[in-house]
């Protein structure tokens, strides 16, 4: 059992969990992932480790409530404890010094980008940093952002905060106008990543994104994340989840990302339901 | 074997074969010649003195019956319903030459299921050794080793990566052909003997191999099983709604996704499913897929007859009423507008000459491809080497396509202090081959861990396919 030792609202549907999981803690590295399962009767879903306190024992994860599994653990508190945790899974981040890197996260995904973000700026880089989201309420991790990132651009899709439009205008902006950037990281929903990566593609930036596919058992064993990287077929929990993005077929990553769409959906309805007769 | 009828075991998910009761069982035991120089025993990979366990049925002595079958199996139970005993043990048999053998396997787990109703037996364990083993895996294999050793006085502890213990014996192999509280009463029977079990645990990952040395782990077990699905390769693969066989499995037994919405874990059949192969799981994922309520065509590129399913696994498909298209192999999936699949493009085979594995090889028949309807396709042609093994095994050899390579007499692996066996060796085998690959490993772990002064590590040269 894995209890949990803080919780923190960061925006609507937006959590935080501080978790004590002290061997996980201790080998977690940036860009890696647990699985985790809320109860008996409960799916095993993938979350990216936003950090780990070794001294603790504990991982933090961010999560946006979406659907039942990810609304069920935003319903416990501290004390409670999570039945079933594993990792850390995943190949690590690659993390060294590029020069400039330009470090794009979306909505909830910032809590993936923030680690990557940190340790680029510790390998010696300077950090450009874009946060996007639909409005400001859903901005969030901007004070740790800021202090690990040397230029720190907040878009909004609703112009309620920084930039009104989308993370990929201000990309452009910093290629257009000369900037020199040596690599750039891409985490937040499949459509973001794409359009991060044909904004870089023609001026072939080094372009990695973090896949964020459907997964069951994360070890290798069921080839449900399939992922189609430059033609070839790879599975994201073994061999990502970060992937050249250039050569990632988005469009496969978000229609296998639909696939339980209406199931998922029926799922959270019934408990909902279940919810409100309780 | 009394089973439930077709029509009603179609459309459930409880297991098939009933057992026998104690009068059957008496009956069949009573066939038993009891041989002085007993081939069935030649026949097992674990070399269950058979005619023994059997006596003591007719006798109706049948804690004494369970008594000699744990001896040789920590999963009499699971053996006595999944064994292949027709290739093996009754093969063997002596009756088999004039007609029926001894029903060697229903006896089995008649014996297991009475212990079952009475609880288990008592053994008495030796005096601790003070020597740690850890068993990577939960498989059968791995609950092999673990069983023998902390019956030799190790102190065990298995880590097993999923949320449940039981390996493929809990995510593969299907309720109605195993039911899981017979896995779990053989599991819930070594923790009782004393073997830690840690779940969402991954060696080389939550912890190092190197890790587990240093934590003072004498020596180290790894019966990882196969892993990772083999694909077709063929355009289209990536569709919504196709599955590997390891996949749809894993969904409908480990996370209950039949029970969908009570379990969180969905799953989709449509109204047609095709599955891809000839093998035992591929009927285990054909009979779920008609459980789930699917029109399920099995496809097959050789015919009945190259099949290596159990016959009687076959047989009881066809009758739940699976449909079989042999010479039949997939070239191409075809999706809706959605990424779904829709539609399988198949080509028809001859048979040619023989291959390596002395079956006959597929050929393709020119211009004889047609169109099948599917909303679901099952990929179940084999599985190749678990991924995390290359990543994480460091100082263990592997063969080029990332199994462990394993010295045939031992177990022992290039490095010194792990063992390995099972499906991770072998590839995809049965069971009862992976049982014997642990039990034979955990005699070599006992001998080494014993030994004084302790010799150096030697393994026989591999022979490796």
């Amino acid at each position: 059992m894995y209890k949990i030792a803080r919780k923190m609202e960061l925006g609507p549907n937006v959590k935080l969990m501080e978790i004590e999981a002290p061997l996980i803690a201790k080998k977690q590295k940036p860009g890696q992932f647990v699985v985790l399962r809320v109860h008996e009767n409960g799916e095993r879903i993938p979350l990216t480790i936003t950090e780990s306190n070794n001294e603790r024992g504990t991982i933090t994860l961010i999560f946006q409530e979406v659907g039942k599994t990810t609304r069920q653990l935003g319903q416990l508190n501290v004390g409670d404890a999570i039945p079933d945790l594993v990792g850390p899974l995943g190949v690590p981040a690659e993390i060294k010094d590029f020069g400039t890197v330009v470090v794009v996260g979306g909505g909830a995904a910032t809590a993936v980008a923030y680690p990557e973000a940190r340790e680029l700026k510790k390998a010696g880089n300077k950090v450009l940093t874009i946060i996007g989201a639909r409005t400001k309420d859903l901005i969030i991790l901007e004070e740790q952002m800021k202090a690990c990132s040397d230029e720190l651009y907040i878009t909004t899709d609703d112009g309620s905060k920084g930039h009104h439009g989308v993370v990929t205008d201000v990309l452009k902006q910093l290629i257009e106008k000369g900037t020199k950037i040596d690599f750039v990281v891409a985490i937040g929903p499949a459509i973001m990543m794409k359009v991060v990566a044909e904004t870089t593609r023609p001026y072939k930036i080094k372009t990695v994104a973090s896949l964020n596919p459907i997964m069951v058992d994360a070890t290798g064993m069921c080839g449900v994340c399939r992922v189609s990287v430059g033609g070839q077929t790879k599975f994201a929990c073994v061999d990502g989840p970060e992937f050249d993005a250039h050569l990632v077929d988005f469009d496969l990553l978000m229609a296998r990302q639909r696939m339980y769409l209406d199931k998922e959906r029926a799922s959270l309805e019934k408990w909902e339901k279940e919810c409100r007769i309780k | 074997m009394p089973k439930q009828t077709p029509e009603v075991r179609a459309h459930n998910f409880n297991e098939v074969a009933l057992g026998y009761n104690e009068e059957k069982a008496l009956k069949a035991a009573k066939r038993c010649l009891q041989c002085p120089k007993p081939p069935c025993i030649e026949g097992c990979p674990v070399e269950i003195d058979i005619p023994a366990f059997i006596k003591h049925i007719v006798e109706q002595r049948y804690e004494e019956s369970i008594k000699v079958l744990k001896k040789y199996t920590n999963l009499p139970g699971v053996c006595g319903r999944v064994c292949p005993a027709e290739d093996q043990c009754e093969f063997k048999c002596v009756l088999s030459k004039i007609g029926a053998p001894v029903n060697i396997g229903y006896l089995e787990r008649f014996a297991a299921d009475k212990e079952l109703e009475r609880g288990p037996v008592n053994i008495d364990l030796p005096p601790p050794t003070g020597k740690k083993v850890a068993v990577v895996g939960s498989g059968p294999a791995s609950v092999t080793a673990a069983g023998d050793l902390v019956k030799l006085g190790h102190d065990v502890t298995m880590f097993e990566a999923l949320h449940k213990p039981g390996g493929v014996l809990v995510y593969g192999i299907p309720e109605f052909r195993l039911p899981k509280r017979i896995v779990q009463y053989e599991v819930d029977y070594l923790k009782r003997l004393g073997v830690k079990v840690e779940t969402n645990f991954i060696v080389g990952r939550t912890l190092t191999i190197d890790e587990l040395f240093e934590m003072g782990y004498d020596a180290i077990f790894m019966g990882v099983g196969a892993g990772t699905p083999d694909f077709l390769h063929i355009p289209g693969e990536n569709l919504g709604g196709v599955y590997s066989a390891n996949e749809f499995l894993t969904r409908s037994n480990l996370m209950k996704a039949y029970s969908f919405p009570e379990a969180d874990t969905p799953i989709n059949v449509g109204k047609v499913v095709a599955v891809i192969g000839g093998g035992n799981v591929t009927m285990d994922a054909a009979r779920t897929a008609l459980r789930l309520g699917a029109e399920v065509i099995v496809a097959y590129r050789r015919s009945q007859a190259e099949m290596p399913a159990r016959p009687q696994e076959v047989a009881n498909a066809r009758e739940e009423g699976v449909k079989f298209q042999f010479l039949t192999a997939p070239v191409r999936m075809i999706g809706n507008e959605k990424g779904q699949v829709k539609q399988l493009e198949c080509i028809k085979m001859e048979l040619g000459e023989p291959d390596a594995s002395g079956r006959r090889r597929p050929v393709p028949i020119p211009n004889s491809n047609f169109l099948m309807d599917a909303d679901a396709v099952i990929v179940a042609i084999g599985s190749g080497a678990n991924p995390l093994i290359r990543r994480t095994a460091r100082g263990v050899d592997l063969t080029e396509d990332g199994r462990i390579i394993a010295d045939p007499a031992t177990g022992r692996t290039s490095r010194e202090g792990i063992w390995t066996g099972g499906d991770i060796v072998t590839g995809e085998a049965t069971v009862i081959s992976a049982m014997g690959a642990g039990k034979m490993a955990a005699k070599d772990i006992h001998r080494w861990l014993l030994e004084k002064p302790r010799q150096r590590w030697q393994t026989v040269e591999a022979v490796h396919a």
